[in-house]
């Protein structure tokens, strides 16, 4: 199983994320569990400095941006 | 002949990393597509005022020197212009951005004392990518790793004052002269600014708990972009920031053009001239509450400096709007106490007074 944070306080940006990996993990048959975190001593914990965050497997992967589809997918389906 | 101009002038400004380009290939043809488009770009944008007085005049046949015919044609001819503006400026902004991150910039940042870490965080607010959505984890971050109070006000006051979208509204509108005015004025407020704040030493009305976060270290592998993913992130910003302002433009634009037609001439004199003294305090008071993005705005402001408005007056007014946005306070009480939001919305409406009093005295 997958686990899934979208780091942001409530940015447009960070909503539109959110919907996208929830969308992507369900069309690609991935098992996972998403969160999102709005707490911000927990989304500065992380070390960003950019909203929103994507962390997988409470790793970082990308912050600021909407990474492209296929790049989202390649993450969720690494181990 | 322009294909190569434009390519050699590429060529210059990423010299280093062009010459690994050479071999177009995947993601290359992003580059190969901007060079081949500038031609087309340049032609229209030079031969603009022809094919509005050919659409306006020819085409659907306007009386000239009407009413009508003053507003449409500057509707007309001013909406292209921007728009085409906007295009090329966001690009190679978003290009030029891709070199900055956050995390670089607050590595910068990090050693400098004031002053000379207020003048290098107000000219990082410039390039570093900002959204105001980002202010707290930006401000916690700067904090956290030992950037002064003073030095990250700078960045906060450059960031969304010095943008791009109203750079080049002001280069298009206005002409070069009163866009580098706005930005280097933009940036001394900046420098200023933060350099007071930090000297009053405030920090204690920073909320408590900003000094006890405990910044996670990124552990984000600095990959070396390629160039071509760069021109990606010029695109990708490109389709981003036009697709979200161009409805700003054109509705500002309208509303200009309307005031340019009808509006009768000096009418603004009055108002928002040299003689009213009281025109740049309230100005400023305006816009302080005001929250418009800078596309909306300028086109108006602009079409009111043509009726008789003082330059320093309208300058004031741009400022106060784009630069102090009363949403971005809001988000900052999350951080900071009252008294230092007063004292940097006062600090900043202040700087912006003098700045437009001072081009008062000169215009």
């Amino acid at each position: 199983m997958v686990s899934i944070k979208i780091l942001g306080a409530g940015c447009k940006k960070c909503k539109t994320l959110e919907a996208k990996v929830r969308e992507l993990a369900t069309t690609n048959n991935i098992d996972a569990v998403v969160e999102k975190v709005t707490d911000l001593q927990e989304i500065v914990g992380y070390g960003i400095m950019m909203t929103p965050g994507l962390v997988i497997n409470e790793q970082v992967k990308s912050y600021g941006i909407i990474p492209k589809d296929e790049q989202i997918i390649n993450w969720l389906k690494e181990k | 002949m322009e294909k190569e101009r434009s390519k050699l002038i590429i060529r210059k400004i990423f010299n280093r990393n062009f010459i690994k380009a050479l071999p177009f290939g995947k993601g290359w043809d992003g580059l190969l597509f901007a060079v081949l488009l500038f031609p087309v770009w340049l032609l229209l944008y030079l031969n603009l005022e022809r094919i509005t007085d050919l659409l306006i005049f020819s085409l659907i046949d306007l009386t000239p020197k009407t009413h009508l015919t003053d507003a449409v044609w500057f509707f007309v001819f001013e909406v292209p212009k921007v728009l085409l503006l906007l295009t090329l400026i966001v690009f190679i902004v978003g290009i030029i951005r891709s070199y900055f991150s956050p995390e670089r910039t607050r590595k910068m940042l990090g050693g400098k004392k004031l002053f000379a870490g207020n003048v290098s965080a107000s000219l990082l607010g410039i390039v570093t990518p900002f959204c105001s959505c980002s202010a707290i984890p930006l401000f916690l971050g700067f904090v956290e790793s030992g950037v002064p109070l003073g030095v990250t006000f700078s960045f906060l006051i450059a960031a969304p004052m010095i943008n791009e979208v109203a750079l080049v509204l002001l280069f298009g509108l206005f002409g070069w002269k009163t866009a580098l005015l706005y930005m280097s004025t933009g940036l001394l407020i900046a420098m200023f600014s933060g350099f007071i704040i930090g000297r009053l030493k405030l920090e204690r009305f920073v909320e408590p708990w900003v000094y006890q976060v405990k910044a996670g270290h990124l552990e984000m592998e600095e990959e070396r972009i390629p160039f071509s993913q760069r021109i990606t992130a010029g695109y990708d910003a490109v389709k981003e920031i036009v697709s979200k302002v161009w409805i700003y433009i054109v509705i500002g634009i309208a509303v200009g053009a309307g005031i340019h037609g009808y509006v009768p001439e000096n009418f603004m004199a009055g108002l928002m001239g040299k003689s009213a003294w009281w025109s740049v305090p309230a100005a400023v008071l305006l816009g302080v509450p005001m929250y418009s993005n800078a596309a909306g705005i300028i086109p108006i402001v602009q079409a009111l400096l043509e009726k008789g408005a003082s330059l320093g007056t309208v300058l004031a007014f741009m400022m106060s709007v784009i630069g102090l946005s009363l949403p971005e306070t809001i988000i900052l009480k999350k951080v900071l106490k009252l008294q230092l939001i007063f004292i940097f919305v006062g600090i900043v409406a202040v700087g912006i007074i003098i700045v437009g009093y001072l081009f008062n005295l000169i215009y």
